[in-house]
């Protein structure tokens, strides 16, 4: 299945109103192929779960700037986890410490991204992510 | 516009286009052969096509009085006042908030002790949506990027031990602005102070909320019927306040260039300013109480210019639009903070030149008041060091630099007129794209301004990825080695204890007055009457913010953004 595109769902969790990146993101991932649904900002965990599961996504990305990071990844993947959908990779960016980005990465997220990252290295992740993944 | 030689001999100005012509084939060419440029072209962070050198002859056509003027007098381009920096520095305003009342109160009396001169109160992003700490929206966010403040009790706590009658304070809050302020004002009453003695600016900006920043609550017309109840409010009973900071940091900071940060602020204040009129309030009675607040980019000469830009086309617009008479009705007022987006992550320490040279341009572009971010702002929120250092940034220019010995140091400059001209002639072709939509608020919910901001965000962070737009530290002058920061954290028991100060102040307070107050609330709303009476009113009760946003609600509805990238 190789012409299958990549499906991406892309959300801000919580109350943040910085989409200044996603949305960068979001535009980038379309331009290299993928499949991008945007859910904008204000979502719950749950609502974003349940898109993802809905919409058969590959990736979830999240971007939070706001603090709120310890709180909605644990969240989402623990909801993934209820739903059974831990196939659903989880990735995020942000305004994250690298102490923060290790315990996350621990848990299951498969990768942060901090500011200043290119949107090739984030294309080029995700990629390895779902490729892997599908073989 | 007039056009023609004024501001020197047209002699000599003659002489001058010879001189340069004979440069060109001369002096320059023999130098572009030994060595060519490093780019074809060279622009500004506005696409402007930067030349290679001014001369006399880009400002020659000016009518330096009209177009120009003296500080202090009309039209304003070298400052509203006639003394400026030789009288009094500007304010040095550092936004601060975080995690509980007590923790940002303590903050605050830190920054008061190190020679800040007003304050500025950052809530976190429950109070700034309308939500109250316990709400299911708010879970994760408590304290987390600001101050939680969910009733008249946590505003007592923020300003305990601060004479509100003596200090300054400046509120970033936006859809709840008529709650929150009603709180501040309460407190300082129950302080002894009197509302015609508060001083401050609440943002108040609810138009720019669509386009960036996006703490929105209600749809556009019942927000835009708050804001002016604020601005009606103020002009009544609170002379010394500023209702409202027409704001473009935030429309900068999603992405936009300078150009549109300048004509879709202008654009938002003079629709306010319409609203307002509309109302039936006289220009003069409340134009001289809006503020501004803007941005601070790395683009030094270009920023500079967009101030002086700026002023020059609201006393214009407020002179000959609007008829007003009044020399305080025509002045553009503004804070300005440096640049949060182009602080980096990596090498951190290179921020505090960033902030140095934006805070630079904001002084050399005439602000009334400024924050320095910090350098660590990256990665969280600032610890009190590298807040320091931010606030010191300033008190250097201020003290050290001599910039502030005469005003307006760079007018006259042959580019930094020309750029002035440039920067106001842009702004007046987005005016004209903006009517056309139907104004404003036509124009967000058409998605223009969104799509605008999203479009030059886009093209910046292509301009990263290709190379053509090198970051230092970034993109270009990478290190693999860690740069360490500390970080600064908010304690994970911030939510609890609000939710439990939260319960503590619904048990103690009388139900049946808050319920009183609430139901009186939404009949005005109704009755479309000027609501800042019963918001006060409930919030003595200890309505919380999240019930009063729960009650306007249900008359005004929701908004919900439209999903443009």
């Amino acid at each position: 299945m190789m012409a299958e595109k990549i499906r991406v769902l892309l959300a801000k969790p919580g109350l943040d109103g910085h989409d200044r990146g996603i949305k960068v993101v979001a535009r980038a991932l379309r331009d290299s192929g993928m499949e991008v649904i945007y859910l904008g900002i204000r979502n719950t965990p749950e609502q974003i779960v349940e898109t993802a599961i809905q919409e058969d996504v590959d990736v979830i990305g999240l971007s939070i700037l706001s603090g709120s990071h310890m709180y909605h990844f644990p969240r989402i993947l623990q909801l993934l986890k209820e739903r059974k959908a831990e196939d659903i990779v989880v990735i995020g960016g942000g305004i994250i410490p690298q102490e923060d980005k290790e315990k996350l990465e621990k848990m299951g997220v498969k990768a942060i991204f901090g500011p200043g990252t290119s949107t090739q290295e984030i294309i080029k992740k995700i990629k390895e992510l779902i490729g892997n993944k599908k073989n | 516009m007039c056009r023609g030689i004024n501001l020197f001999n047209s002699k000599k100005i003659d002489e001058m286009k010879k001189s340069i012509d004979k440069w060109e084939k001369t002096t320059l060419e023999e130098s572009l052969k030994l060595k060519s440029e490093r780019k074809k072209e060279f622009f500004t962070s506005s696409n402007i096509v930067v030349k290679r050198v001014y001369t006399p002859l880009d400002i020659a056509n000016k009518d330096y009085l009209k177009e120009i003027g003296l500080p202090g007098e009309y039209p304003f381009t070298r400052g509203i006042h006639a003394t400026m920096y030789r009288a009094r520095i500007w304010t040095m305003r550092q936004f601060a908030g975080f995690g509980t009342a007590e923790q940002t109160n303590k903050r605050f009396k830190y920054l008061l002790q190190h020679g800040e001169t007003g304050l500025s109160v950052a809530f976190d992003f429950p109070t700034l949506c309308g939500y109250d700490s316990d709400d299911l929206m708010s879970k994760g966010e408590v304290g987390a990027c600001g101050v939680a403040v969910d009733t008249l009790k946590d505003m007592e706590i923020l300003f305990e031990g601060i004479p509100l009658n003596k200090v300054t304070t400046s509120m970033t809050i936006n859809g709840p602005a008529a709650t929150i302020w009603s709180m501040y004002i309460v407190t300082a009453e129950k302080q002894g102070a009197k509302k015609e003695e508060l001083g401050g600016t609440i943002q108040n900006d609810i138009l720019k909320e669509y386009m960036a920043q996006k703490s929105f609550i209600f749809p556009p017309e019942p927000s835009l019927k708050l804001v002016v109840d604020t601005i009606e409010y103020a002009s009544k009973y609170l002379p010394k306040w500023n209702p409202i900071s027409i704001s473009g940091y935030h429309i900068r900071e999603a992405g936009a260039n300078a150009v549109q940060e300048l004509a879709f602020t202008l654009a938002d204040g003079l629709t306010y300013v319409e609203a307002t009129l509309e109302r039936g309030l006289k220009v003069d009675d409340f134009a001289p109480r809006l503020s501004f607040f803007f941005a601070c980019h790395n683009n030094f000469f270009e920023e500079i210019a967009k101030f002086r830009a700026a002023r020059r086309i609201w006393a214009r617009e407020m002179k000959e639009r609007f008829q007003a008479k009044k020399k305080r009705s025509l002045w553009l007022r503004f804070h300005t903070q440096t640049s949060g987006c182009t602080l980096t992550a990596q090498q951190p320490y290179n921020n505090i030149v960033r902030v140095a040279i934006q805070a630079l341009a904001a002084v050399l572009g005439g602000t009334q008041s400024l924050h320095t971010n910090s350098m660590d702002e990256a990665l969280s929120l600032p610890t009190e060091f590298a807040v320091r250092i931010a606030l010191r940034t300033q008190q250097i220019i201020a003290h050290e630099s001599g910039v502030t010995d005469t005003i307006d140091p760079l007018g006259g400059s042959y580019y930094v007129e020309w750029l002035t001209d440039k920067m106001e002639e842009e702004c007046y072709k987005y005016f004209d794209k903006i009517d056309k939509l139907g104004g404003v608020v036509e124009g967000i919910k058409r998605g223009f301004f969104q799509k605008e901001i999203a479009n030059s965000a886009h093209k910046y962070q292509e301009g990263i990825d290709k190379g053509e737009i090198i970051v230092v530290g970034v993109n270009g002058y990478a290190t693999e080695e860690l740069m360490p920061v500390p970080i600064f954290r908010i304690e994970p028991e911030v939510e609890k204890k609000q939710i439990e100060r939260l319960k503590r102040v619904k048990m103690e307070r009388n139900s049946k007055k808050v319920e009183e107050a609430i139901d009186q609330l939404k009949k005005a709303a109704e009755k479309e009457e000027n609501l800042m009476p019963y918001i006060i009113n409930a919030v003595k009760e200890y309505a919380t913010l999240g019930e009063i946003t729960k009650a306007l609600k249900e008359i005004y509805g929701e908004y919900h953004e439209l999903l443009i990238y």
